[in-house]
């Protein structure tokens, strides 16, 4: 099974931070918040938040379970577990760089913007994502993506974080 | 949880059933705080209650919780609906199934009924009370209310004081907080309080062997109005024996104690004035959890009426 390691996860984090840095909204010292979608997503957040500090760039940081926005609860025999969502602030007029460990459909995306809205009205919304697999079924495109990948449909990409899974890789 | 189309009574239920209804509790009521105090998660869906017997609180807790997962909500009304005219259950279930409701809130004063109206629906059905039975969603949110205080349920200990024998209060948090690691100590007039024996669950007499047991909640009951003055309940003698009076309550406030009550109160019955205002007075937190706990059981329940058969 071909693996994306730990190092590689490491080198393309300085590389996303340095994307975000070169971005309009820290340029013009416009409100910046890093947005993810629980229960990856988030973590990728905290991260990059906590990197952009170490550059003395300002984000806030948050986090979303879509759950309940999605389109196929009722296509699923068993209900998801909800997670708690922390964005406590409004996102008026705020940059929001949206995160997903892995973007395939884009019906997560979906979901999250409707979240997203529920919030506030946000300036711009850009979605970043670590690894973008293909197989959109939506127009959806993302802003940003750490590793492209050409998976067959069904093949499982599988990322896992240390602070979630106690490792950190990529599988598929 | 695995799909499961009704909520009867708490027994019906696995641990794991319990954990996730009381832990997406906690995401529901994180939506309380939007702007937007709604999801789309039932979208489209039509919730039905169902209310054989007076009830205020407990029937908008549910509407207010279907309303905010976007479902369409309807009101039987049931006095001025065909059931005084002496249509049964069971065609007025036809009737209702015919309109495509996917969920039935019902009450119902005979106990049973809720179980039967389950077995003829493909709707999902939720006991909302049925007589001296079960009332599950009051369970849940008592169980969540006690985990939000305090962290966690196991290792506390609730007193359940009042007519236990006839609550369905009574019967199904005692059964949750139980299943969830709690002590749980009855107390009341005694021919209104099931022997240890039946239950397993100790049986007090007095306030002083409560405060003997080392209690951390208080959890009293409503005085249920039709039994009041009768030999087992004569209203004046009721709060001086088993009511929070405003000495106990200052015992109370120094073993720094919850109080907690399925509502609504009767002050100078079960409760004194000054016990409504109390720092450790959980009631309003249990109206509000009540919310998010329905939305939490309406979400996790599946209807069969999506099937294609």
């Amino acid at each position: 099974m071909p693996t994306i390691i730990k190092d590689e996860i490491e080198r393309a984090l300085d590389a996303w931070v340095s994307h975000l840095l070169q971005s309009s909204a820290v340029k013009n010292g416009e409100p910046l918040a890093i947005v993810g979608i629980v229960s990856h997503g988030d973590v990728l957040a905290r991260r990059l938040v906590q990197r952009l500090e170490q550059h003395n760039v300002k984000a806030l940081y948050g986090a979303i379970d879509v759950t309940l926005y999605r389109d196929d609860l009722d296509l699923r025999g068993k209900r998801p577990a909800l997670r708690s969502s922390h964005l406590p602030f409004s996102t008026d007029d705020f940059t929001l760089i949206l995160t997903d460990d892995v973007l395939s459909t884009g019906r997560t995306a979906r979901a999250a913007l409707d979240v997203l809205w529920e919030y506030g009205r946000p300036a711009r919304v850009e979605l970043h994502c670590l690894v973008d697999r293909g197989g959109r079924q939506l127009p959806i495109c993302p802003n940003y993506a750490a590793f492209n990948l050409t998976a067959a449909p069904g093949t499982s990409v599988k990322v896992h974080l240390q602070e979630i899974d106690g490792e950190e890789n990529i599988t598929y | 949880m695995n799909p499961r189309k009704d909520l009867i009574t708490i027994d019906a239920l696995s641990d794991e059933d319990i954990r996730t209804i009381l832990d997406s509790t906690s995401a529901m009521k994180d939506i309380f705080t939007k702007s937007v105090k709604k999801v789309p998660a039932l979208k489209g869906k039509s919730v039905l209650t169902l209310f054989y017997e007076p009830s205020t609180r407990t029937r908008s807790s549910f509407e207010v919780a279907a309303n905010r997962l976007s479902a369409d909500v309807t009101t039987f009304t049931v006095s001025t609906s065909s059931v005084v005219k002496g249509e049964s259950v069971h065609d007025t279930i036809d009737t209702l199934m015919s309109m495509k409701m996917d969920y039935i809130i019902v009450r119902h004063k005979n106990s049973g009924i809720p179980a039967v109206i389950a077995r003829h629906c493909k709707a999902s059905v939720i006991n909302a009370g049925d007589g001296s039975h079960a009332h599950p969603s009051q369970a849940f949110l008592d169980a969540f209310t006690i985990r939000e205080k305090y962290g966690d349920v196991a290792g506390r200990r609730v007193v359940i004081i009042g007519d236990i024998l006839h609550s369905r209060v009574a019967r199904s948090t005692s059964t949750i907080l139980r299943r969830l690691g709690a002590e749980v100590a009855y107390m009341g007039p005694s021919p209104l309080v099931p022997p240890t024996a039946h239950t397993g669950i100790p049986r007090f007499t007095n306030w002083n062997q409560i405060f003997d047991w080392k209690p951390d909640i208080i959890y009293l009951l409503r005085v249920q109005n039709e039994r009041i003055d009768t030999p087992f309940f004569p209203a004046a003698d009721y709060h001086q024996a088993f009511g929070v009076t405003e000495e106990r309550l200052r015992r109370i406030d120094d073993l720094n104690l919850s109080i907690m009550h399925p509502g609504p109160v009767n002050r100078g019955v079960e409760i004194c004035d000054d016990a409504m205002e109390y720092r450790n007075c959980l009631i309003n937190n249990q109206v509000e959890n009540g919310i998010a706990a329905r939305m939490s059981i309406l979400y996790h329940l599946t209807p069969q009426t999506q099937s294609h058969d």
